[in-house]
């Protein structure tokens, strides 16, 4: 995304030029506020009770996570944790899932997520998965829609930034990766000096239709630039992906202003049917690298990371029609194909016109082998040729891209603070409206896609300033929804969000709503320490290891009292949930543990590792308020000092303890 | 008989046996916190939920009030419903085939005491299960508060609303009980001397 140095040389290079628009925009805004028209309130209102129309998955940036958000009423539904661990539901903390939050560099506990991308079938959002990229150590992960919840992470070797990730081929062929910073190719230590001679970029298909089975299909080594963003063709475009990149300078320092001289950057033309042939004719090789796939089975429900030591790799050059470099202004951002497949929008952060190529254009310029000159092999096309037209004086740091499917594109200006629309093959503005304050992405539901869902456009906030009460000096991050239903645009909801939203996905609720998964089937679980009944349950020890087999059920765990554990154990709650029905998740937290919480669905086995430090009584208890008799699931853990002989047992209560004296008055009160 | 009464407990043999395909009653149990209901069909043999796990989800709700498990295994009726119900749609075949008038009395009659003795027995099914209540281990306790579901109609138990109904194996037997009396009724017209002409 954007970053901040970048955006204050923008300000300060374009200071001059953009006070004049500046001013006029913040007169406008004063008058209005953005105040919405009356009826405003009525179209976001969504009844209690009542569903919203769409879910909208937002990313989370610097969280890490993927925030679920119900459109138009904005309420936020669920954070799913992908990239971070997560304390409210034990991700990343249980010994389940764990494994996929592991590296090639080991454990990782955070990532920056970016950009979410929904699985198509036909070029059209079809519900099933979602995938989301990590910056900053390069991965990829699949979210199963079914259950809301990351099942696979596949790392990207050879990257550095995965930026340019993970937008889909139309039918999820592959999801992409293109590196945002250039490095040695395999990293090795070597002067950064050397940035020009050695440095090289790269762009990974990933095979992602099977789950469980991502996996890196090729990689194609390409010059040291810094790759941006991409989306894939569709319809006649279908078979080509389209990324943008800057610092073709190739600068490795100040990049703020040394990545800004070329008047023009590119957009790179990959097309990947080309180099499917190309792998079949044996044109790439595997190349060794490190880089580990995760994936949780959806049986034992246990992730496992596994690594893989080789990947498929060629230079651009040696697959000739692989790739073609198509000139634009001015350090391009996004890369926008239209619903019909023939236009890609680029949005030139420093350009002062919106330039949109043209699929039909480009072959044709590539088939008359209309070149410029090359670049490490790769041809470039010259502008002129690919142009399909510019979109005059749109506004200040065009960014992002999206279409409604009736002919017209909505494109995010960061500088400006606006959204402005205008017309695919006329190229006019129609419309503008403000954003408060400077838009990053903005996203229409499927308006990626081929069949865009043209009525809401939600646009995702940098700065909020005064929009929210205050919270000191972080103030919540903001997203605004559109109607754009009409012809003018109008303001319908701010609404905040979790993290720094950088781009969204939106679908119709109908499409995932009725495929959830609502529990566990026990008869169905396959996790190794699981039991089916709390006859099954109980305590062994292995060495300093000690298992607890342990069940949960309204309102109690069995066994909840457990004696024999000796200072310097290590103890493994392997928690099942024996609940058969919706909505009764149960928790599990135990004094000093330096872990988390587990919290364990209906028919799900959970472990939580525990490393006992003192001798003592240790109480354990239930975190998720199950049931009236929720505060009575508890239970203890007694500790002894090293070398004692306290028999190891776990027991629970087989009826009354003690003849009851008299009505027990505190328990009726509950 | 008549051959429209004979063709009427034949129907309402079929009718009868439809309980072997369909649950013969159903109890649902709607609280705040189960909007979509809990359930469970009562059917010839067994009893299961409404939905997969809604016998289990009833069983460990019940747990708090000290109810025993409704395991189907351990009701011996359900074992002898199917051959009772069988005997009914066997001899109603007869009585359709003999066709004699007195033969349908008759049989009506043990019809009659088949299906109260049946519902006799689920009423005290139901109550051994509302009141019969393990007062050791159960969790709460109102005094005088018992949770017998109604045989048919609705009923609040705590905080769950207990409807009670007969299911389409149960309306079979419903409307071949009331086709029976029809055939009762056709039978005996018929048996009554001519009518001297109106002159």
């Amino acid at each position: 995304m954007f970053t901040l140095p970048k955006f204050r040389h923008l300000v300060g290079a374009g200071a001059l030029a953009s006070v004049a628009l500046l001013t006029f925009a913040c007169a406008t805004r004063q008058a209005s506020n953005g105040l919405v028209a009356g009826d405003a309130a009525k179209a976001v209102y969504v009844a209690p009770g009542q569903y919203d129309e769409f879910y909208a998955f937002m990313s989370g940036g610097f969280n890490g996570q993927i925030g679920v958000y119900g459109l138009p009423s904005g309420r936020r539904l669920k954070t799913i944790p992908v990239f971070a661990q997560y304390p409210e539901n034990g991700y990343g903390y249980s010994e389940e899932t764990k494994p996929m939050l592991n590296t090639s560099y080991g454990f990782i506990p955070w990532d920056d997520s970016h950009h979410p991308a929904l699985s198509q079938t036909n070029g059209e959002d079809d519900g099933r998965w979602l995938f989301i990229n990590a910056n900053n150590t390069p991965r990829i992960a699949r979210i199963d829609l079914t259950r809301f919840e990351t099942e696979e992470i596949l790392e990207i070797p050879n990257a550095g930034g995965n930026h340019g990730s993970p937008f889909v081929t139309q039918n999820s062929e592959y999801v992409m990766s293109a590196t945002r910073f250039s490095v040695p190719v395999p990293n090795t230590d070597m002067p950064i000096a050397e940035f020009k001679k050695s440095f090289k970029g790269q762009i990974s298909f990933i095979r992602a239709d099977q789950p469980g089975k991502m996996r890196v299909e090729f990689q194609m080594v390409m010059p040291g630039f810094n790759y941006d963003l991409a989306r894939a063709g569709k319809g006649p475009s279908n078979g080509w992906v389209f990324f943008t990149m800057y610092n073709t300078e190739q600068a490795n320092s100040l990049l703020e202003v040394n990545a800004s001289q070329n008047d023009k950057d590119f957009v790179a033309a990959v097309n990947w049917k080309a180099i499917e042939v190309c792998a079949k004719a044996g044109k790439t090789k595997n190349v060794a690298a490190e880089y580990m796939h995760n994936f949780t089975d959806p049986f034992t429900r246990q992730a496992v990371s596994e690594k893989v030591t080789s990947v498929p790799q060629f230079a651009a050059k040696d697959c000739p029609g692989a790739v073609y470099f198509m000139p634009t202004p001015k350090s391009p951002h996004g890369a926008d194909v239209d619903p019909t497949g023939e236009y890609i929008v680029a949005g030139g952060k420093l350009a002062s016109v919106i330039p949109v190529h043209s699929f039909s254009k480009m072959i044709k310029a590539i088939e008359a082998k209309a070149f410029e000159g090359e670049i490490e092999g790769i041809p470039v096309l010259s502008y002129a040729a690919t142009l399909a037209g510019e979109v005059k004086n749109p506004g200040l740091g065009p960014l992002h891209t999206e279409f409604d499917g009736k002919g017209y594109a909505y494109t995010s200006f960061f500088i400006s603070s606006e959204v402005v629309k205008w017309k695919l093959g006329t190229w006019e503005v129609v419309d503008r409206v403000p954003t408060y304050y400077s838009v990053g992405h903005l996203m229409i539901p499927g308006g990626g896609t081929m069949k865009p869902n043209g009525k809401y456009l939600v646009a995702m906030n940098k700065i909020t300033k005064d929009r929210y009460l205050p919270t000191g000096p972080e103030l919540t991050q903001s997203a605004q929804l559109y109607d754009i239903s009409g012809p003018k645009m109008k303001l319908l909801l701010d609404f905040p969000t979790e993290g720094e939203p950088h781009y969204a996905q939106a679908i119709l609720a109908s499409k995932i709503k009725d495929q959830q998964v609502k529990f566990y089937k026990l008869a169905e679980s396959k996790a190794p320490h699981m039991v089916r009944s709390e006859k099954e349950t109980g305590v062994s020890r292995d060495g300093k290891t000690v298992h607890v087999r342990m069940t949960a059920i309204r309102s109690h765990f069995s066994p909840d009292n457990i004696e024999g554990v000796l200072v310097g154990d290590t103890v493994l709650f392997h928690i099942t949930n024996l609940e058969q029905d919706w909505d009764v998740p149960h928790g599990f937290a135990i004094m000093g543990a330096q872990n988390g919480e587990l919290l364990i669905m209906p028919g799900e086995t959970r472990t939580l590792k525990w490393i006992p430090r003192k001798a003592g009584i240790f109480p354990m208890y239930c975190t998720d308020f199950c049931s009236a008799l929720h505060q009575e699931m508890q239970g203890y853990v007694r500790v002894s000092a090293p070398g004692s002989n306290v028999a190891l047992v776990g027991t629970l209560s087989k009826g009354p303890q003690a003849a009851p004296k008299k009505a027990d008055g505190d328990k009726q009160k509950k | 008989m008549p051959k429209s009464a004979r063709l009427l407990v034949a129907f309402a043999a079929l009718l009868m046996s439809l309980g072997y395909l369909l649950p013969l009653w159903r109890v649902d149990l709607v609280a705040p916190q189960y909007p979509e209901g809990l359930g469970i069909l009562i059917k010839v043999n067994t009893v299961v939920g409404v939905k997969e796990q809604d016998l289990n989800s009833i069983n460990n709700l019940n747990h708090y009030i000290g109810m025993k498990r409704i395991e189907p295994d351990a009701i011996p009726e359900l074992r002898f419903m199917p051959a009772i119900l069988g005997g009914l749609v066997v001899t109603a075949l007869l009585v359709a085939a003999i066709g004699h008038r007195k033969v349908l009395y008759g049989w009506s009659v043990a019809l009659g005491t088949v299906l109260s003795a049946g519902l006799y027995d689920y009423w005290k099914w139901g109550y051994d299960y509302g009141h019969n209540l393990d007062v050791d281990t159960a969790i709460i306790k109102i005094p005088g508060m018992t949770y017998q579901p109604p045989l048919i109609g609705s009923k609040q138990l705590l905080n769950f609303t207990a409807t009670s109904w007969p299911a389409p194996g149960g309306w079979g037997l419903v409307i071949a009980t009331v086709l029976v009396g029809v055939a009762i009724w056709q039978s005996h017209r018929a048996s009554l001397p001519a009518p001297a002409a109106i002159a």
